[in-house]
Protein backbone atom coordinates (compact mmCIF):
# COMPACT_ATOMS: atom_id res chain seq x y z
CA UNK A 1 0.00 0.00 0.00
CA UNK A 2 1.01 3.84 -0.70
CA UNK A 3 3.02 4.91 2.30
CA UNK A 4 1.95 8.13 3.64
CA UNK A 5 3.99 10.58 5.78
CA UNK A 6 2.41 12.33 8.64
CA UNK A 7 4.36 14.58 10.33
CA UNK A 8 3.48 14.27 14.31
CA UNK A 9 2.08 17.14 16.31
CA UNK A 10 3.25 16.97 20.10
CA UNK A 11 5.38 18.71 22.54
CA UNK A 12 7.97 16.53 24.71
CA UNK A 13 6.36 13.70 23.15
CA UNK A 14 3.42 14.13 24.36
CA UNK A 15 1.54 13.52 21.06
CA UNK A 16 -1.84 15.68 20.14
CA UNK A 17 -5.12 14.06 19.84
CA UNK A 18 -4.71 16.42 16.26
CA UNK A 19 -2.21 13.45 14.85
CA UNK A 20 -4.17 10.35 15.72
CA UNK A 21 -7.04 12.28 13.30
CA UNK A 22 -4.03 12.48 10.98
CA UNK A 23 -2.98 9.14 11.72
CA UNK A 24 -7.08 8.29 10.66
CA UNK A 25 -7.11 9.75 7.55
CA UNK A 26 -4.02 8.57 6.21
CA UNK A 27 -5.03 5.10 6.94
CA UNK A 28 -7.69 6.12 4.56
CA UNK A 29 -5.50 6.70 1.56
CA UNK A 30 -2.76 4.31 2.06
CA UNK A 31 -0.33 3.26 4.63
CA UNK A 32 0.83 6.01 7.70
CA UNK A 33 4.37 6.72 8.06
CA UNK A 34 4.69 9.07 11.11
CA UNK A 35 7.42 11.27 11.09
CA UNK A 36 8.72 12.09 14.71
CA UNK A 37 11.14 15.18 14.90
CA UNK A 38 12.16 16.10 18.35
CA UNK A 39 12.80 14.64 21.84
CA UNK A 40 10.63 12.49 23.89
CA UNK A 41 9.84 9.74 21.13
CA UNK A 42 9.05 7.01 23.98
CA UNK A 43 6.74 8.65 25.21
CA UNK A 44 4.79 8.76 22.00
CA UNK A 45 5.69 5.32 20.74
CA UNK A 46 2.34 3.76 22.55
CA UNK A 47 0.20 6.53 20.91
CA UNK A 48 1.37 6.49 17.24
CA UNK A 49 1.24 2.66 17.49
CA UNK A 50 -2.72 2.36 19.02
CA UNK A 51 -3.41 4.72 15.73
CA UNK A 52 -1.87 2.53 13.40
CA UNK A 53 1.08 4.01 12.50
CA UNK A 54 2.91 1.69 10.01
CA UNK A 55 6.27 2.78 9.98
CA UNK A 56 7.83 5.94 12.81
CA UNK A 57 10.75 7.95 11.27
CA UNK A 58 12.29 9.70 14.34
CA UNK A 59 14.80 12.58 14.44
CA UNK A 60 16.05 13.67 17.08
CA UNK A 61 19.20 15.70 16.40
CA UNK A 62 19.16 19.39 18.17
CA UNK A 63 19.63 21.47 15.89
CA UNK A 64 16.48 20.55 14.14
CA UNK A 65 14.56 22.58 16.89
CA UNK A 66 17.85 25.29 16.70
CA UNK A 67 16.74 26.63 13.43
CA UNK A 68 13.49 27.61 12.00
CA UNK A 69 11.04 25.91 9.58
CA UNK A 70 13.90 25.11 7.37
CA UNK A 71 15.34 21.70 9.49
CA UNK A 72 11.79 20.50 9.20
CA UNK A 73 11.66 20.88 5.30
CA UNK A 74 15.09 19.47 4.48
CA UNK A 75 14.12 16.11 6.20
CA UNK A 76 10.84 16.14 5.10
CA UNK A 77 12.22 16.46 1.51
CA UNK A 78 15.03 14.06 1.49
CA UNK A 79 11.92 11.43 3.16
CA UNK A 80 10.30 12.20 0.16
CA UNK A 81 12.92 11.87 -1.90
CA UNK A 82 13.46 8.39 -0.43
CA UNK A 83 10.30 6.99 0.00
CA UNK A 84 7.97 8.51 -3.11
CA UNK A 85 5.22 8.60 -0.53
CA UNK A 86 1.55 9.14 -2.13
CA UNK A 87 0.97 12.42 -0.19
CA UNK A 88 2.67 14.20 2.82
CA UNK A 89 0.14 15.58 5.92
CA UNK A 90 0.64 18.01 8.43
CA UNK A 91 -1.19 19.58 10.86
CA UNK A 92 -2.78 23.19 9.83
CA UNK A 93 -0.62 24.79 12.19
CA UNK A 94 1.20 28.22 11.71
CA UNK A 95 4.28 26.64 12.37
CA UNK A 96 3.42 23.54 9.80
CA UNK A 97 1.66 25.34 7.16
CA UNK A 98 5.08 26.96 5.99
CA UNK A 99 6.96 23.64 6.59
CA UNK A 100 4.32 22.76 3.86
CA UNK A 101 4.69 26.11 1.92
CA UNK A 102 8.69 25.82 1.37
CA UNK A 103 8.44 21.84 0.82
CA UNK A 104 5.77 22.57 -1.41
CA UNK A 105 8.43 24.81 -3.45
CA UNK A 106 11.45 22.33 -3.07
CA UNK A 107 9.91 19.41 -4.29
CA UNK A 108 7.14 20.79 -6.83
CA UNK A 109 4.39 20.26 -5.32
CA UNK A 110 0.60 21.64 -4.71
CA UNK A 111 -0.47 22.33 -1.60
CA UNK A 112 -3.73 22.52 0.24
CA UNK A 113 -4.10 23.91 3.48
CA UNK A 114 -6.40 24.17 5.88
CA UNK A 115 -8.24 20.80 5.25
CA UNK A 116 -11.43 19.81 6.67
CA UNK A 117 -11.21 16.15 5.02
CA UNK A 118 -9.20 14.03 3.16
CA UNK A 119 -10.80 11.33 0.91
CA UNK A 120 -9.39 8.07 0.08
CA UNK A 121 -8.58 9.40 -3.42
CA UNK A 122 -6.40 12.82 -1.65
CA UNK A 123 -9.83 14.98 -2.35
CA UNK A 124 -9.66 17.71 0.25
CA UNK A 125 -12.57 19.96 1.63
CA UNK A 126 -11.70 23.23 3.30
CA UNK A 127 -14.49 26.03 4.46
CA UNK A 128 -13.58 29.25 2.53
CA UNK A 129 -15.03 32.35 3.29
CA UNK A 130 -15.45 32.16 6.74
CA UNK A 131 -17.32 29.61 6.11
CA UNK A 132 -19.73 30.16 4.37
CA UNK A 133 -18.36 27.88 1.35
CA UNK A 134 -16.98 24.35 1.24
CA UNK A 135 -14.57 23.73 -1.41
CA UNK A 136 -13.45 20.47 -3.05
CA UNK A 137 -10.13 20.32 -3.99
CA UNK A 138 -6.81 17.65 -5.46
CA UNK A 139 -3.35 18.63 -5.57
CA UNK A 140 -2.58 18.06 -9.62
CA UNK A 141 1.02 18.20 -9.55
CA UNK A 142 3.87 16.17 -7.50
CA UNK A 143 3.62 14.93 -3.96
CA UNK A 144 0.00 16.14 -2.21
CA UNK A 145 1.07 18.19 0.33
CA UNK A 146 -1.98 18.49 2.48
CA UNK A 147 -2.34 20.85 6.09
CA UNK A 148 -5.10 19.18 7.99
CA UNK A 149 -7.16 21.35 10.65
CA UNK A 150 -8.10 19.88 13.99
CA UNK A 151 -11.02 17.90 14.68
CA UNK A 152 -11.07 16.94 10.76
CA UNK A 153 -12.02 13.34 11.77
CA UNK A 154 -12.68 10.95 14.96
CA UNK A 155 -9.56 9.50 15.30
CA UNK A 156 -10.13 5.72 15.32
CA UNK A 157 -7.69 3.19 16.67
CA UNK A 158 -6.06 0.73 14.33
CA UNK A 159 -3.29 -1.16 16.89
CA UNK A 160 0.25 -1.83 14.74
CA UNK A 161 4.09 -2.46 15.08
CA UNK A 162 5.56 -0.06 13.92
CA UNK A 163 9.12 -0.41 12.28
CA UNK A 164 10.95 2.46 14.23
CA UNK A 165 13.43 4.03 11.44
CA UNK A 166 16.05 6.76 13.49
CA UNK A 167 16.56 9.13 10.34
CA UNK A 168 19.48 11.85 10.39
CA UNK A 169 19.13 14.67 8.71
CA UNK A 170 22.37 16.54 7.29
CA UNK A 171 21.74 20.41 7.93
CA UNK A 172 22.89 22.38 4.96
CA UNK A 173 23.83 25.94 5.96
CA UNK A 174 20.76 27.35 3.76
CA UNK A 175 18.54 25.68 6.22
CA UNK A 176 20.44 27.53 9.42
CA UNK A 177 19.36 31.23 8.46
CA UNK A 178 16.71 31.52 11.00
CA UNK A 179 18.04 30.97 14.35
CA UNK A 180 16.18 30.47 17.22
CA UNK A 181 17.73 32.28 20.05
CA UNK A 182 15.58 32.20 22.77
CA UNK A 183 12.51 29.77 23.76
CA UNK A 184 9.79 30.25 26.57
CA UNK A 185 7.58 27.58 26.88
CA UNK A 186 4.01 28.99 27.75
CA UNK A 187 2.75 28.22 31.02
CA UNK A 188 0.04 25.29 30.64
CA UNK A 189 -3.06 25.82 31.38
CA UNK A 190 -4.16 22.26 31.96
CA UNK A 191 -7.01 22.99 29.56
CA UNK A 192 -7.71 21.20 26.33
CA UNK A 193 -5.76 23.10 23.52
CA UNK A 194 -7.81 25.80 21.97
CA UNK A 195 -7.49 24.10 18.36
CA UNK A 196 -8.44 20.88 19.49
CA UNK A 197 -10.96 21.09 22.10
CA UNK A 198 -14.49 19.36 21.36
CA UNK A 199 -15.97 22.92 23.68
CA UNK A 200 -14.71 26.23 23.68
CA UNK A 201 -15.83 29.09 25.84
CA UNK A 202 -14.99 32.41 24.68
CA UNK A 203 -14.87 35.98 25.78
CA UNK A 204 -14.94 39.35 24.64
CA UNK A 205 -15.79 43.03 25.53
CA UNK A 206 -18.37 42.28 27.44
CA UNK A 207 -16.24 40.39 30.09
CA UNK A 208 -15.54 43.82 31.09
CA UNK A 209 -11.83 43.41 32.33
CA UNK A 210 -9.30 40.59 32.71
CA UNK A 211 -10.77 39.88 35.87
CA UNK A 212 -14.19 38.86 34.31
CA UNK A 213 -12.47 36.04 32.23
CA UNK A 214 -12.10 34.04 36.03
CA UNK A 215 -16.42 33.14 35.26
CA UNK A 216 -15.56 32.32 31.41
CA UNK A 217 -12.60 29.69 32.72
CA UNK A 218 -15.04 28.56 35.29
CA UNK A 219 -17.69 27.81 32.74
CA UNK A 220 -14.94 26.10 30.35
CA UNK A 221 -13.63 23.68 33.40
CA UNK A 222 -17.52 22.30 34.26
CA UNK A 223 -17.50 22.15 30.63
CA UNK A 224 -13.91 20.28 30.19
CA UNK A 225 -13.57 22.80 27.66
CA UNK A 226 -10.75 25.34 26.37
CA UNK A 227 -10.84 28.98 26.62
CA UNK A 228 -11.00 31.41 24.18
CA UNK A 229 -10.92 35.37 24.07
CA UNK A 230 -12.62 37.54 21.06
CA UNK A 231 -9.87 40.32 19.46
CA UNK A 232 -11.45 42.56 21.57
CA UNK A 233 -10.81 41.52 24.38
CA UNK A 234 -7.61 40.32 23.24
CA UNK A 235 -6.43 43.59 21.82
CA UNK A 236 -7.71 45.33 25.54
CA UNK A 237 -4.46 42.62 26.83
CA UNK A 238 -7.21 40.74 28.99
CA UNK A 239 -6.53 37.86 27.60
CA UNK A 240 -3.28 36.31 25.68
CA UNK A 241 -3.06 36.11 22.24
CA UNK A 242 -2.81 32.33 22.00
CA UNK A 243 -6.36 32.42 22.49
CA UNK A 244 -7.92 34.01 20.20
CA UNK A 245 -10.47 32.74 18.59
CA UNK A 246 -11.05 34.73 14.60
CA UNK A 247 -9.47 35.51 11.72
CA UNK A 248 -6.27 36.28 12.78
CA UNK A 249 -6.32 33.92 15.22
CA UNK A 250 -7.41 30.63 15.55
CA UNK A 251 -10.07 28.90 13.99
CA UNK A 252 -12.14 26.30 15.86
CA UNK A 253 -14.73 24.20 15.07
CA UNK A 254 -15.86 22.53 18.18
CA UNK A 255 -19.11 20.28 19.72
CA UNK A 256 -20.05 23.18 21.01
CA UNK A 257 -19.12 27.09 21.44
CA UNK A 258 -19.82 29.40 24.08
CA UNK A 259 -19.46 33.12 23.21
CA UNK A 260 -19.98 35.05 26.41
CA UNK A 261 -19.86 38.63 25.46
CA UNK A 262 -19.25 38.51 21.96
CA UNK A 263 -20.99 40.95 19.51
CA UNK A 264 -20.12 38.67 16.64
CA UNK A 265 -18.23 40.45 14.26
CA UNK A 266 -17.23 38.98 11.07
CA UNK A 267 -13.36 38.44 12.24
CA UNK A 268 -14.90 36.44 15.42
CA UNK A 269 -17.32 34.85 12.74
CA UNK A 270 -14.34 33.59 10.45
CA UNK A 271 -13.02 31.91 13.40
CA UNK A 272 -16.11 29.84 15.02
CA UNK A 273 -18.80 29.68 12.29
CA UNK A 274 -18.04 26.30 11.68
CA UNK A 275 -18.69 25.20 15.37
CA UNK A 276 -20.99 22.61 15.32
CA UNK A 277 -23.85 24.05 18.12
CA UNK A 278 -23.09 27.72 19.46
CA UNK A 279 -24.55 29.07 22.16
CA UNK A 280 -24.48 32.93 23.12
CA UNK A 281 -24.67 34.90 26.02
CA UNK A 282 -24.64 38.71 25.70
CA UNK A 283 -26.40 41.95 26.86
CA UNK A 284 -27.18 43.31 23.55
CA UNK A 285 -29.97 41.22 22.07
CA UNK A 286 -29.43 42.61 18.47
CA UNK A 287 -25.96 41.30 18.52
CA UNK A 288 -24.92 39.59 15.29
CA UNK A 289 -24.15 36.81 17.22
CA UNK A 290 -27.80 35.58 17.81
CA UNK A 291 -28.35 35.28 14.11
CA UNK A 292 -25.88 32.31 14.26
CA UNK A 293 -26.70 30.70 17.45
CA UNK A 294 -28.54 27.86 18.32
CA UNK A 295 -29.41 28.79 21.75
CA UNK A 296 -29.34 32.24 23.27
CA UNK A 297 -29.38 33.75 26.54
CA UNK A 298 -30.31 38.35 26.01
CA UNK A 299 -28.43 38.88 29.76
CA UNK A 300 -25.70 39.70 31.87
CA UNK A 301 -22.99 37.18 31.62
CA UNK A 302 -21.63 37.97 34.74
CA UNK A 303 -25.22 36.63 36.48
CA UNK A 304 -25.75 34.10 33.62
CA UNK A 305 -22.61 31.96 33.74
CA UNK A 306 -21.33 31.96 37.83
CA UNK A 307 -25.36 30.61 37.89
CA UNK A 308 -24.64 28.11 34.58
CA UNK A 309 -21.75 26.53 36.23
CA UNK A 310 -23.62 26.31 39.30
CA UNK A 311 -26.64 24.47 37.92
CA UNK A 312 -24.34 22.19 35.41
CA UNK A 313 -22.17 21.52 38.75
CA UNK A 314 -25.83 20.18 40.56
CA UNK A 315 -26.54 18.42 37.80
CA UNK A 316 -23.50 16.41 37.58
CA UNK A 317 -24.21 15.58 41.34
CA UNK B 1 17.75 50.66 3.07
CA UNK B 2 15.30 49.27 0.97
CA UNK B 3 12.29 47.51 2.07
CA UNK B 4 9.72 45.61 -0.24
CA UNK B 5 6.08 45.34 1.33
CA UNK B 6 4.17 42.73 -0.44
CA UNK B 7 0.16 42.88 -0.48
CA UNK B 8 -2.81 41.87 -1.53
CA UNK B 9 -5.77 43.62 -2.90
CA UNK B 10 -8.51 41.09 -1.95
CA UNK B 11 -12.49 41.14 -1.63
CA UNK B 12 -14.25 43.03 1.63
CA UNK B 13 -14.62 40.27 4.63
CA UNK B 14 -17.53 42.46 5.47
CA UNK B 15 -18.85 42.11 2.67
CA UNK B 16 -20.67 39.26 0.46
CA UNK B 17 -17.81 37.27 -0.96
CA UNK B 18 -18.45 34.58 -3.73
CA UNK B 19 -16.71 32.17 -6.51
CA UNK B 20 -16.70 32.83 -9.98
CA UNK B 21 -17.77 30.03 -12.79
CA UNK B 22 -13.98 28.64 -12.62
CA UNK B 23 -13.91 28.47 -8.85
CA UNK B 24 -11.60 31.23 -8.61
CA UNK B 25 -12.31 34.26 -5.90
CA UNK B 26 -14.97 36.64 -7.35
CA UNK B 27 -13.60 40.15 -7.98
CA UNK B 28 -16.33 41.44 -10.29
CA UNK B 29 -18.87 41.15 -7.47
CA UNK B 30 -16.76 42.52 -4.66
CA UNK B 31 -15.44 45.36 -3.22
CA UNK B 32 -11.66 45.06 -3.16
CA UNK B 33 -9.21 46.54 -0.55
CA UNK B 34 -6.09 46.20 0.95
CA UNK B 35 -5.85 43.06 3.02
CA UNK B 36 -6.43 44.10 6.50
CA UNK B 37 -3.43 41.84 7.52
CA UNK B 38 -1.15 43.54 4.98
CA UNK B 39 -1.50 47.22 6.71
CA UNK B 40 0.40 46.00 9.92
CA UNK B 41 3.51 45.45 6.95
CA UNK B 42 3.26 48.50 5.69
CA UNK B 43 2.88 50.10 9.40
CA UNK B 44 6.14 48.38 10.28
CA UNK B 45 8.43 49.49 7.34
CA UNK B 46 7.14 53.25 7.72
CA UNK B 47 8.23 52.73 11.58
CA UNK B 48 11.60 51.26 10.17
CA UNK B 49 11.90 54.04 7.96
CA UNK B 50 11.05 56.50 10.22
CA UNK B 51 13.70 54.99 12.82
CA UNK B 52 16.40 55.40 9.96
CA UNK B 53 16.50 55.45 6.58
CA UNK B 54 14.83 53.29 4.74
CA UNK B 55 12.88 53.35 1.30
CA UNK B 56 9.45 51.60 0.86
CA UNK B 57 8.42 49.86 -2.05
CA UNK B 58 4.61 47.97 -1.81
CA UNK B 59 4.56 45.62 -4.42
CA UNK B 60 1.18 43.67 -5.40
CA UNK B 61 -0.06 41.07 -7.47
CA UNK B 62 -3.70 41.57 -8.62
CA UNK B 63 -5.96 42.01 -11.43
CA UNK B 64 -7.07 45.62 -12.58
CA UNK B 65 -7.94 47.52 -9.46
CA UNK B 66 -5.49 46.19 -7.62
CA UNK B 67 -4.01 50.03 -7.81
CA UNK B 68 -6.67 50.33 -4.65
CA UNK B 69 -4.71 48.28 -2.71
CA UNK B 70 -1.35 50.12 -3.45
CA UNK B 71 -2.82 53.54 -3.16
CA UNK B 72 -3.92 52.95 0.42
CA UNK B 73 -0.28 51.57 1.28
CA UNK B 74 0.79 55.46 -0.75
CA UNK B 75 -1.22 57.04 1.26
CA UNK B 76 -0.53 55.60 4.78
CA UNK B 77 3.27 56.71 3.45
CA UNK B 78 5.27 54.26 1.33
CA UNK B 79 7.38 55.80 -1.41
CA UNK B 80 6.20 54.21 -4.16
CA UNK B 81 4.42 51.33 -6.04
CA UNK B 82 4.98 47.95 -8.42
CA UNK B 83 1.88 46.84 -9.69
CA UNK B 84 2.63 43.43 -11.25
CA UNK B 85 -0.32 42.83 -13.52
CA UNK B 86 -0.99 40.04 -16.34
CA UNK B 87 -3.86 38.33 -17.91
CA UNK B 88 -1.78 35.08 -18.01
CA UNK B 89 -1.97 35.59 -13.92
CA UNK B 90 -5.69 34.95 -13.23
CA UNK B 91 -6.38 32.06 -10.98
CA UNK B 92 -2.42 31.93 -10.27
CA UNK B 93 -2.23 29.33 -7.04
CA UNK B 94 0.06 30.22 -4.05
CA UNK B 95 3.21 28.89 -5.61
CA UNK B 96 2.64 30.46 -8.54
CA UNK B 97 2.23 33.77 -6.60
CA UNK B 98 5.57 33.66 -4.42
CA UNK B 99 7.47 32.92 -8.13
CA UNK B 100 5.92 36.52 -9.40
CA UNK B 101 6.74 38.11 -6.43
CA UNK B 102 10.14 36.63 -5.63
CA UNK B 103 11.35 37.70 -9.47
CA UNK B 104 10.05 41.14 -8.26
CA UNK B 105 11.60 41.57 -5.06
CA UNK B 106 15.04 40.20 -6.85
CA UNK B 107 14.43 42.68 -9.71
CA UNK B 108 13.70 45.65 -6.58
CA UNK B 109 17.05 44.58 -5.20
CA UNK B 110 15.92 45.06 -1.43
CA UNK B 111 17.21 44.38 1.72
CA UNK B 112 14.15 43.54 3.62
CA UNK B 113 10.87 41.72 2.50
CA UNK B 114 7.74 42.44 5.16
CA UNK B 115 4.56 40.46 4.27
CA UNK B 116 1.27 40.60 5.90
CA UNK B 117 0.90 37.23 8.48
CA UNK B 118 -2.21 35.66 5.78
CA UNK B 119 -4.06 37.66 3.08
CA UNK B 120 -8.36 38.15 4.46
CA UNK B 121 -9.38 36.16 1.32
CA UNK B 122 -7.79 32.55 1.23
CA UNK B 123 -5.90 32.99 4.40
CA UNK B 124 -3.32 30.31 3.98
CA UNK B 125 -0.58 32.15 5.30
CA UNK B 126 2.44 30.08 3.20
CA UNK B 127 3.58 33.00 0.08
CA UNK B 128 5.92 34.62 2.72
CA UNK B 129 8.13 30.77 3.31
CA UNK B 130 7.72 30.48 -0.28
CA UNK B 131 9.17 33.69 -1.49
CA UNK B 132 11.78 32.96 1.08
CA UNK B 133 12.22 29.07 -0.49
CA UNK B 134 12.19 30.60 -3.98
CA UNK B 135 14.76 33.60 -3.00
CA UNK B 136 17.03 31.07 -0.92
CA UNK B 137 16.80 33.98 2.06
CA UNK B 138 16.27 33.55 5.98
CA UNK B 139 12.10 33.20 6.98
CA UNK B 140 11.69 35.03 9.88
CA UNK B 141 8.05 34.88 10.35
CA UNK B 142 4.50 35.81 12.46
CA UNK B 143 6.54 38.72 14.29
CA UNK B 144 4.93 40.06 16.70
CA UNK B 145 7.91 42.56 17.54
CA UNK B 146 10.83 43.26 14.86
CA UNK B 147 14.08 44.93 15.53
CA UNK B 148 16.81 45.56 12.50
CA UNK B 149 20.06 46.27 13.47
CA UNK B 150 22.45 46.81 11.11
CA UNK B 151 22.55 43.59 9.21
CA UNK B 152 20.13 41.68 11.10
CA UNK B 153 16.47 41.43 12.47
CA UNK B 154 15.02 39.81 15.48
CA UNK B 155 11.97 39.08 16.13
CA UNK B 156 9.62 37.91 18.99
CA UNK B 157 7.33 35.52 17.81
CA UNK B 158 4.20 33.94 20.13
CA UNK B 159 4.17 30.42 18.94
CA UNK B 160 1.73 27.76 20.03
CA UNK B 161 3.57 26.47 22.95
CA UNK B 162 6.26 28.77 23.65
CA UNK B 163 7.14 32.36 23.01
CA UNK B 164 10.03 32.09 20.78
CA UNK B 165 12.89 35.12 19.80
CA UNK B 166 14.35 34.32 16.16
CA UNK B 167 17.22 35.97 14.59
CA UNK B 168 18.75 36.10 10.52
CA UNK B 169 20.70 38.07 8.34
CA UNK B 170 19.69 40.49 5.39
CA UNK B 171 18.43 40.21 3.60
CA UNK B 172 15.44 38.59 4.75
CA UNK B 173 11.89 37.89 4.30
CA UNK B 174 9.59 38.78 7.83
CA UNK B 175 6.35 38.69 8.14
CA UNK B 176 4.08 40.52 10.84
CA UNK B 177 0.81 39.65 12.76
CA UNK B 178 -1.50 41.74 13.93
CA UNK B 179 -0.19 42.12 17.48
CA UNK B 180 3.15 44.23 15.99
CA UNK B 181 1.67 47.84 15.73
CA UNK B 182 -1.56 49.70 15.58
CA UNK B 183 -1.34 51.27 11.36
CA UNK B 184 -2.25 54.29 10.68
CA UNK B 185 -5.17 56.24 9.08
CA UNK B 186 -4.16 57.75 6.02
CA UNK B 187 -3.91 61.77 7.12
CA UNK B 188 -4.85 64.19 4.50
CA UNK B 189 -1.30 65.02 3.65
CA UNK B 190 -1.05 61.60 3.35
CA UNK B 191 -3.51 61.26 0.66
CA UNK B 192 -2.68 64.43 -1.03
CA UNK B 193 0.96 63.54 -1.53
CA UNK B 194 0.28 59.82 -2.50
CA UNK B 195 -1.70 61.07 -5.80
CA UNK B 196 2.33 62.28 -6.55
CA UNK B 197 3.73 59.16 -6.15
CA UNK B 198 4.02 56.41 -9.06
CA UNK B 199 2.99 53.21 -9.70
CA UNK B 200 4.62 51.18 -12.12
CA UNK B 201 3.05 48.28 -13.88
CA UNK B 202 5.14 45.25 -14.67
CA UNK B 203 4.02 42.25 -16.82
CA UNK B 204 5.33 38.90 -16.80
CA UNK B 205 7.54 39.35 -19.21
CA UNK B 206 9.75 41.36 -17.35
CA UNK B 207 9.63 38.96 -14.82
CA UNK B 208 10.88 36.72 -17.04
CA UNK B 209 7.95 34.51 -15.96
CA UNK B 210 5.92 32.64 -19.03
CA UNK B 211 2.59 32.26 -18.63
CA UNK B 212 2.84 28.54 -19.19
CA UNK B 213 4.37 28.99 -15.31
CA UNK B 214 1.16 31.05 -13.55
CA UNK B 215 -2.47 31.07 -13.91
CA UNK B 216 -5.04 28.52 -13.49
CA UNK B 217 -4.07 26.06 -15.98
CA UNK B 218 -0.30 26.02 -14.28
CA UNK B 219 -1.55 25.66 -10.82
CA UNK B 220 -0.75 22.55 -9.15
CA UNK B 221 -3.97 21.92 -7.14
CA UNK B 222 -7.21 22.74 -8.62
CA UNK B 223 -10.81 23.23 -6.97
CA UNK B 224 -13.01 20.84 -8.27
CA UNK B 225 -16.17 22.22 -6.66
CA UNK B 226 -17.10 24.59 -4.52
CA UNK B 227 -20.60 24.42 -2.65
CA UNK B 228 -22.29 27.32 -0.40
CA UNK B 229 -23.49 26.21 2.98
CA UNK B 230 -26.79 26.96 3.79
CA UNK B 231 -26.79 30.32 6.58
CA UNK B 232 -26.85 28.82 10.12
CA UNK B 233 -30.32 29.57 10.88
CA UNK B 234 -31.25 31.20 14.22
CA UNK B 235 -32.08 29.09 16.90
CA UNK B 236 -34.06 30.02 20.26
CA UNK B 237 -33.12 33.19 21.76
CA UNK B 238 -34.44 34.10 25.61
CA UNK B 239 -34.66 36.83 27.46
CA UNK B 240 -33.04 36.46 31.09
CA UNK B 241 -35.46 37.16 33.50
CA UNK B 242 -33.68 34.37 36.34
CA UNK B 243 -34.21 31.09 34.98
CA UNK B 244 -31.39 31.77 31.50
CA UNK B 245 -28.82 29.41 33.52
CA UNK B 246 -31.80 27.02 33.81
CA UNK B 247 -32.75 26.90 30.26
CA UNK B 248 -29.38 27.09 29.65
CA UNK B 249 -28.50 24.07 31.35
CA UNK B 250 -31.78 22.23 29.70
CA UNK B 251 -30.32 22.72 26.43
CA UNK B 252 -26.85 21.85 27.22
CA UNK B 253 -28.33 18.71 28.75
CA UNK B 254 -31.09 18.10 26.05
CA UNK B 255 -27.79 18.02 23.77
CA UNK B 256 -25.44 15.53 25.77
CA UNK B 257 -23.05 18.37 26.75
CA UNK B 258 -23.74 18.05 30.40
Amino acid sequence: MAEILVLVDHLDGAVRKFTTEMLTLARRAGEPSAVFVGSGYDAAAETLAQFGAAKVYVADAPDLSEYLVTPKVELLASLIARTQPAAVLVPSTLEAKEIAARLAIRTGSGLITDAIDVSAELGTQQSAFAGSYVVDAKVTTGTPIIAVKANAVTPETAPSTPAVEAVAVDLPDSAKQARVVSRSPRKQTGRPDLSEASVVVSGGRGVGGPEGFRVVEELADALGGAVGASRAAVDSGWYPHASQVGQTGKTVSPQLYVAAGISGAIQHRAGMQTSKTIIAINKDGEAPIFEMADFGVVGDLHQVLPALVAEINRRKG
Amino acid sequence: MKIAVCVKYVPDAAADRSFSADHTTDRVGSIGILSELDEYAVEEALKIREAGDAEVIVLTMGPDGAETALKKALQMGADRAVHVSDPGLHGADAPATSLVLANAISRLEVDLVLCGMASTDAIMGVVPAMIAERLGLPQVTLAAELTVDGGAVRIRRDGEDAVEEIEASLPAVVSVTDQINEPRYPSFKGIMAAKKKTVETWSLSDLDVVPDQVGLGAAWSAVTEVTRRPPRSKGTVVTDDGTGAAQLADFLAANRFV
